[in-house]
């Protein structure tokens, strides 16, 4: 089967607080920073994917980019990932050679942003909305106080979780949050949805970011390491937390794992580098145990135990994370962003030399996943 | 203060909204394999099957996981903090909802206790809201 790489891939200028960036632009900056990463021009793509609100075909447009391949997957923060497995198959197919995936958010600035609104008729706006919730803080926590229970994971390691993502966040310039905290520190820290403290919660901010996806048989021939799509996995649970099956696990996180490993044809003993999506605390828990690294209820200590962070044996969400460095929403687009910078060896805060690196995106509330196992060479 | 958000049926749910303005908690389970599911819909997410039946749940429920919510949703400032929970029914389907009648603490809320359903008027709706048992008014 035809391989695929990563051939570029770049985030927008900034990230943070952009108040002078549309949405649109958002998209627009990722996607000109992603081909000259590729050492590419605009007319060299021809496939386009990224999620609705602006969607591809606003983004393919204000690029002058005519594709002939399209996706608008919009399934939450993973779509991106999503993007990543569907491009590849597209590219296998022979229905694009070059696609372009954008993401782009103004998540804290809300410049040209879509309003976030759930139909009154819909099943969450019958079931769920009625009984005060107010995004995310308040549906994706809920399953935590659950898994606690089950599981023993108490409050002081679900704390450490974003005690040990500042550890990489401070060696990373660009992330929001770069001082070191302690557990007492989070725990002190504003008490949003309990049992969620304001740091055990993600960022909101403006950014972007984008990748170019293309054949395998041009590696070699753009300025940077090719970064080889290895295997994929994508799966959905549910549209509403309440009706997700069992609080103590995600079902989607572990058979689109289940299928990019297979994919793949490796093991989590291979795994070198590890993101997952940690829009709160307790999703790297729960992502962990879905992915097979450790068993069910064995997360928490493991993180706190300093597995993964830096000098740990599985560096994870070397980046800052979505507690640490950047959340514009949809921050799958972030995670990929930093496999390929630690399998490129160009990290702010590089992990040794990965020879793979596994990302793990979360949709909605734990309602889509998406997972990349990528890896410096061809298998 | 905005007004709480008034749940819209549709004609699929319209007899569960018409059990909650009745003072029943109305569930449908599948004619053919048993199951009870909600939420509400014409088709059992088991077995695929459309013989579907409408029925009245006990009403009684445990308490599987919540949060309590610092940040208040439009509507519910004068709430806050309050409990958003996800109740598992005596039946077996879970739904969320609010806990009533208990302070929005830890150390009220302990997750597995029994708890009962109670309907809140809600525009032209009742919500169904679950609260502590009542001994004096036994579940039906």
């Amino acid at each position: 089967m035809t391989g695929v790489i990563i051939a570029g891939a770049a985030e927008t200028d900034q990230i943070g607080r952009l108040p002078d960036h549309s949405t649109l632009q958002l998209h627009v900056e990722g996607a000109l920073n992603a081909v000259a990463d590729a050492g590419l021009q605009l007319r060299d793509i021809d496939g386009i994917a990224t999620v609705s609100a602006p969607g591809p075909v606003q983004v393919a447009h204000a690029l002058g980019i005519t594709p002939r391949w399209i996706d608008g997957t919009g399934v939450g923060g993973t779509s991106f990932l999503l993007h990543v497995r569907h491009a590849a198959a597209a590219i296998r197919a022979g229905y694009a050679r070059t696609v372009l995936i954008t993401h782009g958010e103004s998540g804290r600035s809300r410049v040209g942003a879509s309003r976030y609104r759930m139909e009154a008729s819909s099943p969450v706006g019958q079931f769920e909305v009625p009984y005060g919730v107010f995004g995310p803080t308040t549906t994706f926590t809920i399953p935590a106080l659950r898994y606690m229970k089950e599981t023993g994971l108490t409050h002081e390691q679900l704390a450490y979780v974003a005690v040990a993502q500042r550890r990489w966040a401070a060696k990373n310039p660009r992330a929001a949050y770069r001082d070191p905290v302690t557990v007492e520190d989070v725990l002190a820290s504003r008490m949003v949805a309990y049992p969620f403290h304001l740091l055990e919660c993600c960022l909101v901010t403006d950014g972007g970011g984008a990748l170019v996806v293309t054949s395998a048989e041009r590696a070699g021939s753009f300025p940077k390491p090719a970064v080889y799509v290895l295997g994929t996995g994508e799966s959905s649970e549910t549209p509403m937390i309440s009706q997700m099956e069992d609080f103590t696990e995600s079902q989607a996180f572990r058979l689109a794992g289940r299928s990019a490993f297979d994919e793949a044809r490796l093991g989590v003993a291979d795994v070198d580098h590890l993101m997952i999506y940690d829009a709160f605390a307790h999703v790297p828990i729960y992502g962990l145990e879905a992915l097979g690294f450790v068993g069910k209820g064995e997360a928490g200590a493991f993180i706190a135990d300093g597995n993964t962070e830096p000098g740990g044996s599985l560096p994870l969400n070397t980046n800052g994370g979505g507690l640490s460095y950047t959340h514009t929403g949809m921050y799958g687009m972030f995670a990929i962003q930093e496999g390929v910078r630690q399998l490129r060896g160009e990290a702010a805060a590089q992990a040794g030399s990965p020879e793979i690196s596994v990302i793990l995106g979360n949709g909605g509330m734990f309602a889509t996943a998406g997972v990349l196992v990528l890896g410096r060479h061809p298998r | 203060m905005t007004a709480k958000p008034v749940p819209v049926p549709t004609p699929e749910t319209q007899p569960f909204w018409d059990g909650c303005s009745a003072g029943e908690l109305r569930l449908q389970r599948c004619a053919d394999c048993g199951r009870p599911y909600f939420y509400p819909r014409p088709v059992c997410p088991a077995c695929g099957s459309r013989n579907v039946e409408w029925f009245t749940a006990s009403g009684r429920a445990t308490l599987y996981s919540y949060v309590i919510n610092h940040r208040p949703a439009p509507g519910f400032e004068d709430k806050a903090p309050y409990a958003i929970a996800v109740v598992e029914l005596e039946e077996g389907p879970r739904m969320m909802t609010n806990i009533v009648g208990l302070p929005a603490t830890p150390e009220a809320l302990e997750l597995d206790m029994p708890l009962q359903v109670r309907f809140e008027p809600r525009g032209d709706v009742s919500l169904p809201v679950f609260g502590p048992l009542d001994p004096a008014k036994p579940a039906r």
